[in-house]
């Protein structure tokens, strides 16, 4: 990694950082879990990292198979993740419509 | 660079954008849900322009990988129930930090003799904080799940052993930064990080889950943003860094509302020596009949429910959800005092009274309702102890001193609910049960919920 990249790298983290500070601390508590949930999956991204372990040229077998694993686990973790997060979310979605008809 | 890499640089500058927009909408229950569909979209761009954009020549394990991992994680999506949302965030928490730690190894396999010192220096931070989370996170999903003993395990020299596990490994990292080749020293990294895991995880109670629920979460956030510094992939370090963020603000919150450091929770094991150090207040605990029970809650203005963990191990949040609603059927106004660690992770009991269809404007957070406690006409506790203990507000030699609590003890009468006269988790006394305003109920939360709806209908 050449110090050019690397000083970008570390500006991407510092605003990303930032970004999140301000994005994150505006989420209400009531949605906490979720927003656990979402971030975990979201950092399932590394599933990128998994894919080119697991099927570029040149890389012996044993890292195709730790690729594998990763790949795998990373799939959990991303499909696994936005599902449990959407269930959730509807849970919280509907109420507005719910508590009307109730009310009626 | 060719079409394919602009391509695929370009996904993922759309995938990074998607992530803070999903985050963005999480501000609100009503733009969450589409949040999230924004961040599938970006997943799903950023792995379509990795496919095309990275030379994949092998797709067998590629394909097997993608079909098991959706198999099981769609089943996980589907069939997890809600009070096991802790287990399953912790399970997933080792899962990517495990990828992270797997694709650091595979870098290494690859790459370890042409890469610089900053590169090894990010690699070797990816897989410590990978496999530490891993194994870390795999604990604590197996407390949660009371596969493995909740309660601190705690022995002389703790610290010490774990210091010393910490320095091993942090000379194991020194010398891999400097001599790359030495891949002995490089696996002896990885082998010490998965003990540091457990090390790490087992001295903490359950009931200090939250913050270490969230800890793990920044973990394994770290993990993957330093990957994106070995990978030299932006949108690694973004995602991952949201996701640490994320982990990290979570644990101050829920440090904060338990009044403790981050190092106490961490090192304090807090719950073991407790038990020996309560004091006995004295008075009587006032037991209360059903019917007079349900006399109160029917003749009065304003209710409001305060559900500890209890409720969720007693299953009670649909039998609560049916009283307060014959409740709101007489004119009763009804409200639900969420404390931050009601739960086992943050955020929990909203989850919980969310799936038994209680509207979310009817959660109130804590600094919202204290104010409201003193015109409240019945506070009802069910299956809370320390988030209500007065003690923590009112007697500075307390080991819960100054920790915030949801002051229903300046309601005007109060019903707790209760399994017995037992102590709480923490295993402390609690002077709010020997209130004269304060009346107990004893019995299964979901039983005498059950009995104190019929009790009202008959009022």
């Amino acid at each position: 990694m050449n110090p050019a990249v690397l000083i970008a790298s570390v500006y991407v983290f510092a605003l990303a950082a930032f970004l999140g500070y301000q994005v994150i601390s505006r989420v209400p508590p009531l949605l906490h879990t979720p927003l656990m949930s979402a971030t975990n999956a979201i950092s399932g991204i590394s599933l990128i990292g998994s894919l080119v372990l697991a099927g570029a040229a040149h890389y012996p077998l044993f890292a195709h198979i730790l690729g594998f694993v990763a790949v795998t686990t990373a799939t959990i973790n991303v499909v696994g993740g936005f599902g449990i997060t959407d269930r959730m979310l509807k849970m919280f979605g509907n109420r507005k419509a719910q508590t009307k008809e109730v009310t009626k | 660079m060719n079409v394919a890499t602009y391509f695929m640089e370009a996904t993922y500058l759309i995938a990074s954008i998607l992530f803070v927009l999903a985050l963005k909408g999480m501000s609100h229950p009503e733009t969450a849900r589409r949040g999230m569909f924004l961040a599938e979209g970006g997943m799903f761009a950023a792995i379509v322009g990795t496919l095309v954009g990275q030379h994949i020549v092998t797709w067998v394990w590629i394909i097997a990988g993608l079909m098991l991992g959706s198999i099981i994680g769609a089943w996980m999506a589907i069939w997890v129930p809600m009070t096991a949302m802790p287990q399953r965030t912790a399970l997933s928490h080792a899962f990517g930090a495990l990828a992270a730690a797997l694709v650091g190894v595979g870098e290494f396999l690859v790459h370890a003799r042409d890469m610089s010192v900053v590169t090894r220096g990010a690699l070797g931070f990816e897989v410590i904080l990978g496999s530490l989370t891993t194994t870390g996170s795999l604990i604590a999903a197996g407390k949660l799940q009371g596969v493995i003993y909740g309660k601190p395990v705690q022995f002389k020299g703790q610290n010490f052993v774990n210091l010393a596990i910490f320095l091993a490994m942090a000379g194991c990292f020194g010398y891999f930064w400097i001599y790359p080749e030495a891949s002995a020293v490089f696996y002896s990294m990885l082998g010490i990080a998965f003990v540091f895991g457990v090390m790490l995880v087992i001295p903490i109670g359950s009931a200090d889950m939250p913050v270490v629920m969230s800890l793990l979460n920044s973990y394994a956030g770290l993990a993957a943003a330093a990957t994106g510094f070995v990978l030299g992939n932006n949108v690694l370090i973004i995602a991952g860094t949201l996701d640490g963020f994320s982990g990290f603000i979570l644990s101050v919150l829920m440090c904060k509302a338990m009044n403790r450091s981050i190092t106490n929770v961490l090192f304090g094991g807090f719950g073991a020596v407790v038990a020996e150090a309560t004091v006995n207040v004295g008075g009587v605990m006032r037991e209360i009949s059903m019917d007079d029970a349900a006399m109160q809650l029917a003749f009065a203005n304003r209710v409001v429910f305060v559900p500890g963990y209890g409720l969720a191990t007693a299953q009670a949040q649909h039998a609560v959800r049916e009283l307060a609603e014959l409740l709101e059927a007489r004119g009763v106004t009804v409200k639900y005092a969420i404390h931050p660690v009601a739960g086992r992770m943050p955020g929990h009991m909203n989850v919980l009274l969310a799936e038994a269809n209680v509207p979310y404007s009817a959660l109130y957070e804590m600094e919202q309702i204290n104010p409201e406690f003193p015109s409240t006409d019945v506070a009802v506790v069910i299956g809370a102890n320390d988030v209500v203990n007065p003690d923590a507000r009112d007697n500075p030699t307390s080991l819960i001193a100054g920790m915030p609590i949801l002051e229903v003890d300046r309601a005007k009468s109060v019903i707790v609910l209760k399994r017995g006269q037992g102590r709480g988790f923490s295993g402390l006394e609690n002077p709010l049960f020997f209130k004269a305003c304060t009346s107990m109920l004893y019995g299964d939360a979901k039983a005498s919920l059950g009995h104190l709806a019929q009790a009202v209908q008959h009022v």
